[in-house]
């Protein structure tokens, strides 16, 4: 893996597996934070150039654009987007997300998930970062598994306030990666 | 972890569903009966039953089991109903087979 | 029941090989697939993700289903498929076959169309012999076909798409994945694919090597160490982890084995997996009547093996004069331009000039 220059920018993806802060900020699937304190947005994180468009096609109100080089970083029409979280389950990379800051106390945000077993309403797990660090607990909200997505299930899950963009994936409580390395 | 008397199979998976019922048999592995399932290779039915060595090597009595998974690396041979250097990880279960872990075999000429 | 004499002839019945039978048999030509295997689906049949890509190249559909895709149209258009199937020797016209691996059965196709897709590359340490070592493609074998574990805690050797993918699986089935080890000091495979691993809080481990694997009757412990930029160990830096199994993702070849039988010629091109036959844009080799596609004519994906595979299908029934010249020019431009999509951004740029330089190498020996 050698020229990545024909990217619009360095990608520290490449080193950390994880997009950067500075990467989300400038990628054009992500909305600005007066979007995402307005109400549910989607946000997608997808921040290399590859070949594929599900997401453009699978939104009923045309909110995502990628067009004919299938290759372009998706962009999000923030403003016709109104987080109905019908991509999240389509993107193949699971780098979707549909949150939610316009609340008082809390942050939503809406991950893919496709383990074993599915939390239920009401349950609380443990919130992890983009690095799979824990951040806060959380309360699952809901959880969507129609047949239709194919067995990505949607977790909905209620956070303390501003952590709606950091909070990426939970554990279970109990079902901690007991991953004691050395 | 003791993993050894454990069933080792999936019988629940978030993508591929359940694990459907299907026909069993057994198959008998160093003078054990395991079960094994109608249509997987003799190495799944070893496995799911945690036994991971299929042979010792000639010279060294070194252990070997499964490796490439589709019958190309000679790894995983045992000796099945008498005959030697079956790859198990590609020949199917047959009911009342009678599979050895494949011990060295002593040189012999003439 | 077999064809006796087929007009086409496909050797492996993956993406490829597939899709080069349905497009022969969408022409009317008559068609026979062989594999090895028991189950028709190449690597499809292991591939629990769902694809990229766009709709045409089956986007957003688990490679499991698009296996059952291509089978059920396949038989549809009367193909014949045989499984179990190995194809033991290929001799000038001839391809000899040990039908459900008992009798010896030769078949002399008016076109051949070799899709026996790569295998995979393995690197040695001390104790990688251990039962619990093994490629990433036995695990998602054993893991998602055979649905048994293949082990508790498991170390991915090789960070590339395989190997973020094979420890995203073992860990849907319900395996810990103690982390990733990569030489490079960049992550090989796509950015997505690795978030997905991240996030879950696996650790990648750049720059990166295995010193050597611990056990007994099998992999108890594996003891990897930093490289710096010439590869070389940095002593001092090694750490043991505790595993019971080791997956191999480093990289993979093309299986050409019966494209040398047929008498075709190679090129060394590393960026599609080292050993590649010589092939024109629309997959003939130097061998006249004798076709490649996938994996076996330069390791790239599912999407570019069913475009490749619709490529030969489309050349072989075109010789045989069942398709006419614009038909032929309209599809055949078509499935080029949806390769130039599949090849295009960071990750594709380097295949596509690896491919032109193939068919460049096929005009220079066709002269």
């Amino acid at each position: 893996m050698t020229n990545l220059s024909n990217n619009k920018f360095e990608v520290t993806i490449r080193r950390c597996g994880v997009p950067s802060d500075e990467e989300l900020v400038r990628c054009p699937g992500v909305p600005n934070t007066k979007r995402l304190h307005q109400g549910p947005v989607a946000v997608i994180e997808c921040v290399e150039e590859i070949p594929c468009n599900v997401c453009e096609v699978s939104c009923p109100r045309g909110a995502i654009r990628i067009g004919k080089k299938i290759t372009n970083l998706p962009m999000l029409d923030s403003q016709s987007c109104v987080g109905c979280g019908l991509c999240i389950p389509k993107c193949p990379g699971l780098a979707i997300f549909v949150v939610d800051q316009s609340g008082k106390d809390i942050d939503k945000v809406s991950i893919p998930y496709e383990f074993l077993p599915l939390p239920k309403p009401g349950q609380i797990v443990t919130a992890l970062d983009r690095n799979g660090q824990p951040v806060c607990d959380a309360r699952v909200e809901r959880v969507n598994n129609d047949p239709r997505n194919d067995r990505t299930a949607v977790v909905t899950l209620l956070v303390p306030k501003g952590l709606g963009m950091k909070v990426r994936f939970f554990w279970l409580k109990g079902e901690e990666q007991d991953v004691q390395r050395e | 972890m003791k993993s050894e008397d454990t069933d080792r199979r999936i019988y629940e998976h978030p993508i591929l569903g359940p694990l459907k019922d299907g026909k069993k048999c057994v198959i008998i592995v160093d003078g054990k009966p395991i079960e094994a399932r109608e249509g997987e290779p003799i190495l799944a039915a070893m496995l799911a039953a945690g036994i991971v060595v299929a042979r010792q090597t000639e010279k060294r009595h070194e252990p070997r089991g499964l490796f490439c998974g589709i019958g190309l690396c000679s790894d995983c041979l045992v000796t099945v109903n008498g005959v030697r250097n079956v790859r198990s990880c590609v020949t199917l279960v047959e009911d009342g087979m009678r599979v050895e872990t494949q011990a060295p075999e002593a040189a012999q000429w003439g | 029941m077999g064809i006796a004499r087929p007009e086409v002839l496909v050797i492996g019945a993956g993406p490829a090989g597939l899709a080069a039978a349905i497009e022969a048999a969408e022409h009317k030509a008559s068609v026979m697939v062989v594999d090895e295997n028991v189950r028709a689906g190449g690597q499809l049949i292991k591939q629990t993700h769902k694809f990229f890509g766009s709709e045409l190249h089956h986007a957003g559909i688990r490679g499991i289903n698009i296996a059952t895709k291509l089978v059920e149209r396949a038989v549809h258009l009367h193909v014949s498929i045989q499984l179990h199937t190995p194809v033991v020797a290929i001799f000038e016209g001839v391809v000899v076959m040990a039908k459900e691996e008992k009798v010896l059965e030769t078949i002399r196709p008016a076109r051949l169309i070799i899709a026996t897709g790569a295998i995979e590359n393995a690197i040695c340490f001390p104790g990688w012999t251990l039962p619990g070592v093994m490629t990433a493609g036995a695990a998602q074998t054993f893991v998602n076909i055979h649905r048994v574990r293949v082990g508790d805690r498991v170390v991915v050797v090789g960070s590339g798409n395989v190997g973020l993918i094979i420890a995203y699986q073992l860990r849907q089935a319900g395996s810990e994945i103690v982390g990733i080890v990569e030489a490079k000091p960049q992550i090989g495979g796509w950015g997505v694919h690795a978030s997905k691993i991240r996030r879950m809080g696996i650790p990648i481990w750049l720059s990166h090597t295995v010193k050597e694997v611990r056990g007994d009757d099998r992999v108890r412990t594996v003891v990897i160490h930093q490289i710096d930029s010439n590869f070389h160990p940095i002593p001092g830096t090694e750490k043991e982890l505790i595993a019971d199994t080791v997956c191999l993702a480093v990289g993979m070849r093309p299986q050409v084995h019966l494209v040398e039988m047929a008498g075709g010629s190679f090129v060394y091109e590393p960026v599609l997996g080292g050993i590649v036959p010589v092939h024109n844009e629309i997959m003939e080799t130097t061998v006249s009547g004798v076709y490649v596609a996938g994996d076996v004519a330069g390791v790239e994906e599912a999407s570019t093996a069913i475009v490749e595979g619709q490529l030969a299908g489309l050349a072989a029934a075109y010789s045989l004069g069942k398709v006419s010249r614009p038909a032929f020019e309209e599809r055949r431009n078509a499935y080029l331009q949806a390769l130039e999509e599949l090849r295009s951004g960071p990750f594709g740029d380097e295949r596509k000039e690896a491919k032109r330089r193939i068919w460049n190498h096929y005009d220079q020996l066709k002269q």
